[in-house]
């Protein structure tokens, strides 16, 4: 069991790095720290990925979430920055439902997860077995049952170019 | 997985979503809320990749991986529908936009 402390290590701290920084990300002052505390986020769930075993899954978060959405999210932030501190500033009894709202979400999702018995579900295996590479059945798996809605997700991919670039330009209508 | 059960990973989930509510909830600022959405779109992506590896099938990693790829283009349409409005309604509050008011 010499590598099982190292591996619960790496989950613990991964998971102190996300949730600290999305907590972080939630409450910060200024949008921009919150954006930026969203990429510790995305960095911390791309090494849960990789305590996980699903090496694409890792390799995809980094590219994609912090290639990607976190950049667009960064030019959103820095294009409409001009507005009054009063919006930046979350006022105190703003906190209360929130708080209530998410402990609420918690508490419920908590009162699911303890009260089934997973390892008692005949797919779930209490350990799963050494590492296998991942990329390769994906890849088959995309192209051979999920073909179609792979199709689907570029066409949907190029309506979104094409629509976003429409909405955000404005002009005629 | 050395002591890790799958319980580990599924109350994981549930901080990251949780923390994502509070998020959406507290933020007035609309790209503040669309960083709750991307948080609570990667507690399931959490999820999602946590039962593909304890079930041995690999359908929740593809699965998660069309997650991925419908929260790029969410955020991009978002992205742009805040852009506009933000030109219109000069203000980046979603308290504000109260045009579509019934």
């Amino acid at each position: 069991m010499g590598d099982g402390i190292g591996i619960q290590l790496a989950f613990f701290s991964c998971a102190a790095v996300a949730i600290g920084s999305a907590l972080l990300a939630a409450t910060a002052r200024k949008i921009v720290h919150s954006a930026f505390s969203l990429l510790a986020t995305f960095f911390g769930v791309a090494g849960i990925y990789a305590v996980l075993g699903s090496d694409f899954m890792a390799v995809a978060q980094v590219v994609v979430y912090v290639g990607g959405i976190l950049v667009l999210l960064v030019f959103g932030v820095l294009m409409t920055d001009r507005v009054p501190d009063e919006f930046r500033v979350i006022a105190p009894r703003r906190y209360v439902p929130a708080v209530i709202a998410a402990t609420l979400t918690f508490v419920g999702l908590a009162w699911a997860i303890t009260g089934t018995a997973w390892m008692r579900l005949p797919h779930v295996k209490v350990d799963p077995g050494a590492f296998e590479p991942t990329t390769a059945a994906i890849g088959r798996s995309l192209l051979t049952d999920y073909l179609l809605p792979f199709e689907f997700a570029s066409i949907l991919l190029l309506v979104v170019l094409v629509g976003a670039a429409r909405v955000a330009r404005g002009g005629t209508r | 997985m050395g002591g890790l059960t799958l319980t580990h990973f599924l109350v994981l989930g549930a901080l990251l979503f949780s923390t994502g509510v509070l998020a959406v909830t507290l933020r007035r600022n609309a790209i503040g809320v669309l960083i709750g959405i991307e948080l609570m779109l990667n507690a399931c992506n959490v999820n999602l990749v946590a039962f593909s590896r304890f079930t041995g099938n690999i359908d929740g990693a593809v699965y998660a991986l069309f997650v991925v790829m419908l929260a790029a283009a969410e955020a991009a349409v978002a992205l742009s529908i805040i852009l506009h409005v933000f030109s219109h309604a000069a203000s980046i509050s979603v308290d504000d936009y109260t045009e579509m008011k019934g």
